[in-house]
């Protein structure tokens, strides 16, 4: 009977986080289906009261949110894509080779993901200029592959470490070269470790504002999160939040599917089997 | 087919001056205590390890600074190390895969392997969902489609439970035979290097102790530490003193008739080998045999009747020096025993029981002496090797081992 109620009380402790998390995300998305013009009514409902489409419209034709979009995904992918395979060497290398400096370089990593960003904005945005890549989708991944390599070698480093070493030395001995080991091995054994980091860069890319704001004037490279500040309604006298809403949720989706498709893949366990049981 | 002459060294020597030839289609056994080395050899024979000095040759070609890859061996590893990303028939097939050999023959080979493993209906399982003896046919199937110049195994039966190990053992060593390829066995285990092997070559810290059949192994042990290590249960070991043809022992005199116990001349102290298989229950024996040795009366501590035996413990007092010099040897050999006793193999007929006097006897012929300083075996003759030994292995004269400290 103890155990009933204490699984009780877990689903009520969901139920309560679940809301806590959700609400805000539904009156995101309610907002957005608002009318512009008359969603400030005397009487506020939580549910529009009319359902429109506009402010979908606004933003997709809106060139300052597709662009926006763009970039984003532009940006996210190939940082992440660079982040994921210098951090899967690097993370390799961390986790087989014993060199000096091991230890130096996972702490000089972990400081730089304590570093404070805020104190990078400034000088990085006097030598960007200088360097002309001010505005560019370079000078935006640069400072994200800074910032997300880090963690992601932390992760992958983790993983690394979990795969045995006979593994590896068994696809040696049945002919495989060191990088045949590792692409035909290795590499499938921390596949979840791969899709976690870079799961987790992508977001972090995806959801950046501080660099994206900062290290950006135009339309050329200003992400989502950048673009959104820069939002006014159709006209002067909208107010733009129901657009902003509707484009907050347009960059929400991407996220989600993302998390919902791999989320099967980012299972720990795919090593079970792999030596004695 | 090989000639190695091996030292290995980070910090400690982990394996030192160790020479072994083994010849086509021989199955040889490392064996030895844990951290003997015997791992460390194997993986330098496999190329996992580099080797700090002495050359390895395979085919009379030395292959010290070749990956592991161009040495054409296959191995067994401890824990499998299956792929858990690919199928039982992609884990077979992964070496010939990496060959790119063709489709039809990766199928015809794999399927002649897992056939002979009989494996053939679990081909498109993943390892996760198999038994640990499955496992173990996996990878014994992964190293036989290379169709690799040799097999090495590294402990490949100490994850499965006892019944499955002994049903493994005779797999392995049936297949052996089925395909002639040489291999190279190690194990801590004496019963499988005893059941195994061709010849066995035992390690202790890194040092060759000696190699030959397993029967010149049991009846002619070249120091304490083989004889303590062959056999189960293991060889006891008593002070004596040999004087006058006379070998007195706490367990009384005996007048000694044999050249070879003669030869070692009077001793103020020794060590006895003798074997728990050659004691017998004086009272159960014929007059004719009983004559060759001298029986004895001893208070039996503990009895432990198995049906097909009866193992008796006999507690003694021993002199100071020797006991140090046998607790260390325990402990070599990973046992440790509180007390000095006997343990003694009887007729599972015999009366005797826990707590009662028996009139028990030993062959004095069997006993080996020791020199308790060295440990070297005193009486062992070089012609027990040649004379009895089952004749299918050739050995060239006492083998090849160099022990330098």
């Amino acid at each position: 009977m103890g155990g009933q109620r204490t699984s009780h009380w877990w689903t009520v402790w969901g139920a309560l986080i679940l809301v806590w998390a959700l609400f805000p995300l539904l009156w995101m998305v309610s907002l957005s289906f608002k009318d512009p013009n008359t969603f400030r009514s005397q009487t506020p409902t939580f549910f529009p009261s009319k359902w429109v489409w506009t402010n979908y419209q606004t933003v997709f034709s809106d060139t300052l949110f597709t662009s926006a979009f763009r970039n984003s995904v532009g940006i996210s992918l190939i940082a992440t894509g660079f982040a994921v395979v210098v951090a899967m060497f690097a993370a390799y290398a961390i986790a087989r080779l014993d060199f000096p400096g091991k230890r130096l370089l996972l702490s000089m990593a972990l400081a730089i993901a304590m570093f404070p960003q805020a104190a990078l904005v400034g000088p990085l945005f006097n030598m960007w200029r200088s360097l002309g890549i001010y505005d560019t989708w370079l000078g935006l991944i640069i400072p994200y592959l800074t910032f997300a390599l880090p963690l992601s070698i932390w992760t992958m480093s983790a993983f690394f470490r979990q795969i045995p070493w006979e593994m590896e030395q068994a696809a040696q001995v049945d002919g495989a070269t060191a990088w045949q080991a590792f692409r035909k091995v290795i590499v499938p054994l921390a596949a979840p470790g791969v899709f976690t980091t870079a799961i987790l860069t992508f977001f972090y890319c995806w959801n950046e504002f501080l660099f994206a704001i900062s290290l950006t004037s135009t339309d050329r490279a200003r992400t989502v999160p950048a673009a959104l500040s820069f939002f006014t309604g159709a006209s002067q006298f909208q107010s733009p939040v129901t657009a902003i809403m509707a484009a907050s949720v347009v960059v929400t989706i991407p996220v989600v599917i993302l998390v919902l498709l791999f989320q099967r893949r980012i299972v720990a366990g795919l090593t079970a089997g792999a030596v004695k049981g | 087919m090989k000639n190695i002459v091996k030292r290995y060294g980070d910090g400690f020597l982990a394996v030192n001056d160790v020479s072994l030839d083994v010849a086509d289609g021989e199955f040889v056994i490392l064996v030895g205590p844990s951290g003997c080395g015997k791992s460390t050899l194997l993986r330098m024979i496999v190329g996992l390890e580099d080797i700090t000095s002495g050359d390895m040759l395979i085919d009379g070609n030395r292959v010290n600074d070749k990956a592991p890859r161009d040495r054409n061996l296959s191995m067994v590893f401890q824990n499998y190390a299956l792929y858990p990303h690919l199928s039982v028939f992609e884990n077979i097939a992964f070496p010939l895969r990496l060959k790119r050999v063709a489709d039809d023959e990766v199928k015809a080979r794999v399927h002649e392997a897992a056939e002979m493993l009989e494996l053939t209906e679990h081909l498109d399982r993943r390892p996760a969902n198999l038994s640990g003896g499955q496992r173990q046919r996996v990878a014994m199937g992964r190293a036989i489609v290379r169709k690799a110049a040799a097999f090495l195994f590294d402990e490949p039966l100490s994850n499965l439970d006892a019944k499955l190990r002994g049903q493994m053992r005779t797999e392995i060593s049936r297949m052996q035979r089925q395909l002639g390829t040489t291999t190279v066995y190690v194990t801590h285990d004496q019963t499988e290097a005893m059941t195994l092997g061709d010849r066995i070559a035992v390690l202790r810290k890194g040092l060759l102790q000696q190699v030959g059949t397993p029967y010149e192994l049991y009846e002619g042990p070249v120091n304490l530490f083989v004889a303590g290590f062959i056999g189960s249960p293991p060889m006891n070991f008593i002070p004596g003193r040999l004087s006058g043809g006379r070998l007195e022992t706490p367990f009384g005199t005996h007048p000694v008739k044999s050249e070879r116990m003669r030869g070692v001349g009077d001793r103020e102290l020794v060590i006895l080998g003798i074997r728990p298989q050659h004691f017998e229950d004086a009272s159960l024996m014929s007059a004719e045999k009983r004559d060759r040795g001298q029986p004895f009366n001893a208070t039996v501590d503990v009895t432990e009747w198995l049906g097909d035996e009866l193992y008796a413990y006999v507690p003694y007092e021993a002199p100071a020096q020797v006991t140090k010099q046998l607790q260390e040897l325990e402990r070599e050999l990973d046992s440790e025993q509180m007390r000095t006793q006997l343990v003694v193999s009887l007729d599972p007929a015999s009366r005797i029981r826990s707590g009662s006097t028996a009139e028990l006897w030993f062959d004095t012929e069997r006993v080996h002496v020791f020199d308790p300083a060295t440990g070297e075996n005193l009486t062992r003759t070089s012609d027990l090797a040649s004379d009895q030994a089952p004749a299918d292995v050739t050995d060239d004269g006492s083998p090849g081992v160099t022990a330098s400290g």
